[in-house]
């Protein structure tokens, strides 16, 4: 029995949150791996964008929201998601045409790029500040709960309780539908093997006729969509500020270095990692032990590192891998 | 009338010219041999043909019309055809993914062209799944040529296509271009290997400084003492 309760203590504060912050972490490596692999450079603006594209969810959301639009059980942001990943496509294309275009142009080194991003990245920070505001925002409506805590402790007689939340099951089915789409379109579709080869060879993809205009509009509307998808989704999960978006540009880029840049699989796989590292370091086990090793004392909480310092860990995951393997563990460009 | 006429070609990348006044001719169906030392503007004289090197003089006339001004996309839609010397393969799609990115600009059915690609190279057929990038030196020299020929080219221009590859693959890629200039696609090729490329050619163009220095058959060349001593090594 005490076994069964150390396994859903681990499930319900490790696994459960690890997974759905796994999985919000995974499709924002994917936007940023896409970025390098097809603009080759590493978009610090990202994060932004994941904010951009929240914050028009829901501002959508509560115009849903005062018209009387529910959608049962499932949150009402999910049908504003469209409105905000066109609005974002908008918003980060116009980006493209005013800024990027014209360093493309002068074809400036990638580190001239990166350093656009980060004026690109500001700007997005203050837009989006200055429409939905500083605070912290909750949008998530509908149904709480797949499992509740006691639901569970009632039908199974466990001392530990198991609590599935509703956003937690959306964030995976979700991302695994996005993350299937995306495969599908690169490796399907006229459009998306032409990308794949633009990121290949760019040189070749022009001799073979590849537009690039038309490569560079696709990469960045769906860059977009993927940054609103996941930014909505962790927003749902956890709750929406604008400085927190920011803070995730660390464990999103660990993702994707982790993985390998350049490589979608590889952003996938980094996401996970990242996001278990991240949660397990910093879960107090104490509770976990004690049920496991029977007659164990633990004299403290048995946690490594405190939350307050979780950023930390995908550092150290990021430099660790720099060192030893720096195209990633996916084999991807070389940073 | 030549298919391919390019005359009197001058020009470089920056300030200094590399080519003066180079002249390259194809007919249709035959293949022609650039050959000459190193340095000797080989390479950028095919870039000068394929428009990615702007000309300060001369020009370059593909079946009679002139395309000097035309950049090197829009000379793949006139029917050039290019195999660049190296990264000439999309190395983490697969050989048919290769071959349909070869055939991008073409709005209609290619499926006939990929299987004629798969007849001239049946080893490609094999691989068709396979990532270009993990294949062989000579596996991946007849990826990139089978690239270029989707497009149905009248011109195929080969930028040194068996540099890095053993003999026997070397024989083996010749005995391919041949076959391909058999079907009536004229073939300009610079090679290192200057005998055997000239044993195949049927025009051969020695260039020495960035101008033609000897011009005449392959046989002819190989037969001429001074082009043996010079540039064949006796």
């Amino acid at each position: 029995m005490d076994f069964l309760n150390a396994i859903v203590a681990i499930l319900n504060y490790v696994f459960v949150p690890a997974t759905a912050y796994g999985a919000q972490l995974a499709l924002g490596a994917l936007g940023v791996t896409l970025i390098y692999g097809i603009l080759r450079f590493s978009n610090f603006a990202h994060g932004d964008t994941m904010a951009f594209g929240t914050a028009m969810t829901i501002l959508v959301t509560w115009g849903l929201q005062k018209l009387g639009l529910h959608f049962g059980p499932l949150p009402t942001a999910l049908i504003a998601l469209p409105f905000g990943i066109a609005i974002t496509a908008a918003f980060v294309l116009a980006t493209d045409r005013a800024v990027y275009a014209y360093y493309r142009k002068v074809r400036a080194a990638p580190v001239i790029l990166v350093m656009v991003s980060v004026g690109v990245m500001f700007v997005m920070n203050g837009v989006t500040r200055f429409v939905i505001g500083v605070d912290e925002i909750q949008f998530t409506d509908g149904a709480r709960f797949v499992i509740s805590a006691k639901g569970f402790r009632e039908a199974t007689g466990l001392a530990e309780p198991l609590a599935i939340r509703t956003t937690q099951v959306l964030t995976v089915v979700l991302a695994g539908l996005v993350v299937w789409a995306l495969f599908w379109f690169l490796n399907k579709t006229r459009t998306g093997k032409s990308m794949r080869a633009f990121s290949d060879n760019e040189d070749l993809a022009l001799l073979s006729g590849i537009n690039p205009n038309h490569v560079v509009a696709v990469t960045w509307i769906i860059a977009a969509a993927l940054a609103t998808t996941a930014g909505v989704l962790y927003g749902l999960d956890k709750s929406f500020k604008a400085f927190n978006y920011f803070q995730l540009l660390l464990p999103i880029f660990a993702s994707a270095i982790v993985g390998g840049l350049g490589n979608p699989l590889g952003a996938i796989a980094g996401g996970f990692i990242i996001a278990y590292s991240e949660v397990a370091v910093t879960y107090a086990w104490k509770k976990v032990a004690t049920y496991a090793i029977p007659g164990f004392e633990a004299e403290g909480l048995m946690q490594l590192l405190s939350t307050e310092y979780k950023f930390a860990v995908s550092f150290a995951i990021l430099i660790i891998v720099l060192l030893f393997k720096p195209t990633g563990l996916f084999k991807g460009k070389a940073v | 009338m030549s298919f391919l006429e390019a005359e009197n070609m001058t020009g470089g990348y920056g300030a200094a010219d590399i080519l003066h006044g180079c002249t390259l001719k194809v007919e249709k169906g035959q293949i022609a041999v650039i050959v000459g030392p190193n340095g000797a503007g080989k390479s950028t004289a095919m870039k000068a043909v394929f428009g990615m090197l702007k000309l300060r003089g001369g020009h370059v006339k593909l079946d009679g019309e002139d395309i000097t001004t035309l950049s090197p996309q829009e000379r793949v839609h006139k029917g050039m055809g290019f195999v660049p010397q190296v990264n000439n393969v999309f190395p983490t799609m697969s050989v048919e993914e290769n071959l349909e990115m070869g055939a991008f600009i073409r709005p209609d059915d290619f499926r006939g062209t990929m299987e004629q690609v798969y007849d001239l190279f049946p080893i490609l057929k094999e691989k068709r799944h396979q990532n270009a990038g993990e294949l062989s030196g000579g596996q991946r020299q007849q990826v990139a040529v089978g690239r270029a020929l989707m497009t149905q080219p009248k011109l195929l221009m080969l930028d040194e296509p068996t540099a890095g590859v053993s003999p026997i693959v070397m024989d083996e890629l010749f005995d391919r271009i041949i076959e391909v200039a058999r079907t009536g696609i004229s073939i300009l090729m610079v090679e290192q290997n200057a005998r055997q490329a000239l044993e195949i050619a049927d025009q051969g163009y020695v260039l020495v400084q960035g101008a033609n220095k000897y011009t005449d058959t392959g046989a002819a060349l190989m037969a001429d003492p001074e082009v043996r001593r010079t540039f064949l090594g006796g």
